[in-house]
């Protein structure tokens, strides 16, 4: 894929503040000397191929809610069913099969303590299985940001790789 | 006692303004790219612009929104692995040493959580993401490295020792979602983008 230096630029420039005005994008503009709307396409275009999910608030699950990571041990032949039940679950946000006797990890928020309970005892219910509740204490870096390398993108042999991996 | 009721120790969370519910649900998938999002925003909640933007400051001010900004798709950036290494650490030093671990450049996220004994033992968690899967077994030597004078050495009711690191791979993404919030009172409800089984 290739992205131009503007898009590069947007990307990793502005993974930790945007400008809050009336008009961000003609401010960027400004920034980047170019026009309002190449920065407008840039990004339109960065939309399309999916390479920016989207731009706008990050809000914090926990100020907006109460939330916890969850593991589930689940039989391998069972992974996917359970995965299912589990997904089913509109406060799950987040799940992940990982490589370890607990291979189902996930995220689950609500709106309040006792909301998240009741939820996690109906999925303890639903998919007959004992959940490791492990919520977060305290967190030193949850920015989900970090500085993409745009030089290297060996994209195709590691998929292949992996793919192969996953038989 | 069952395992799925806990008590956190953190604050709770305010209750969210009506007009700020309605905020995130607008929001939540990101502002439209058009030369003036908040104006669009503010067509939509009924204030004006310069309440948006107050709005927005102030819910950023009280931690609500973290930051606005471009949130990239680390997978289709080529960034394929991540693994979440987890430690079993000294408590006394977590406080110290999770700052350390969670401005690594290649750490996305660092947690403390709570050991739930004799399942799980790791207390930190370094979420670390790359291209292959040597570069993050790079990562997590280099963890290692920082982490080595206060890593516990456990011992399980068997006497046999507990392992005090580990990095679990992912191998299928099966949901991944931002924040969702349902607002009965809002009509035009926004569903958050899912990626839905994707093999990483």
């Amino acid at each position: 894929m290739q992205l131009s230096l503007l898009q590069q630029q947007l990307i990793n420039d502005h993974q930790q503040g945007f400008p809050l005005c009336s008009a961000p994008f003609s401010e960027l503009a400004q920034q980047y000397k170019v026009d309002e709307c190449e920065v407008l396409a840039a990004i339109n275009s960065l939309q399309t191929l999916d390479v920016l999910s989207r731009l706008g608030p990050v809000f914090d699950h926990k100020k907006a809610g109460a939330s916890t990571l969850v593991a589930m041990a689940v039989a391998e032949d069972k992974l996917d069913h359970i995965a299912d039940l589990v997904n089913q679950f509109e406060q799950v946000n987040h799940n992940y099969a990982r490589e370890h006797d607990y291979n189902l990890w996930f995220v689950v928020t609500d709106k309040d303590m006792v909301a998240l309970n009741k939820t996690l005892k109906a999925i303890e219910e639903k998919t007959a299985l004992t959940l490791l509740i492990l919520p977060m204490e305290a967190s030193y870096h949850i920015d989900l940001s970090f500085k993409i390398d745009f030089n290297d993108n060996p994209q195709e042999q590691h998929q292949l790789k992996h793919k192969e991996a996953l038989r | 006692m069952s395992d799925s009721t806990y008590q956190p120790n953190a604050k709770k969370a305010e209750p969210l303004s009506s007009l700020e519910r309605q905020y995130i649900l607008l929001t939540q998938n990101g502002l439209p790219i058009i030369a003036k999002p908040y104006h669009w925003l503010s067509e939509r909640l009924n204030i004006s612009v310069e309440q948006v933007l107050n709005l927005t400051n102030s819910m950023q001010q009280r931690g609500i929104i973290r930051r606005i900004a471009a949130v990239p798709n680390h997978y289709k950036l080529g960034y394929h692995f991540n693994g979440m290494t987890v430690w079993d650490i000294e408590d006394s030093q977590a406080e110290k040493l999770g700052q350390i671990i969670g401005k690594l450049p290649f750490v996305s996220h660092c947690y403390l959580r709570p050991r739930k004994l004799p399942s799980w033992n790791y207390n930190l968690f370094a979420m670390v993401h790359g291209k292959s899967n040597q570069e993050i077994t790079q990562y997590r030597s280099q963890i290692k490295t920082l982490l080595s004078e206060v890593l516990v050495n456990r011992k399980q009711q068997n006497a046999q020792p507990f392992k005090n690191c580990d990095m679990l791979t992912s191998t299928q993404i099966l949901k991944k979602t931002g924040l969702r919030l349902k607002n009965k009172n809002v009509a035009n409800d926004v569903t958050a983008t899912t990626q839905e089984k994707n093999h990483v």
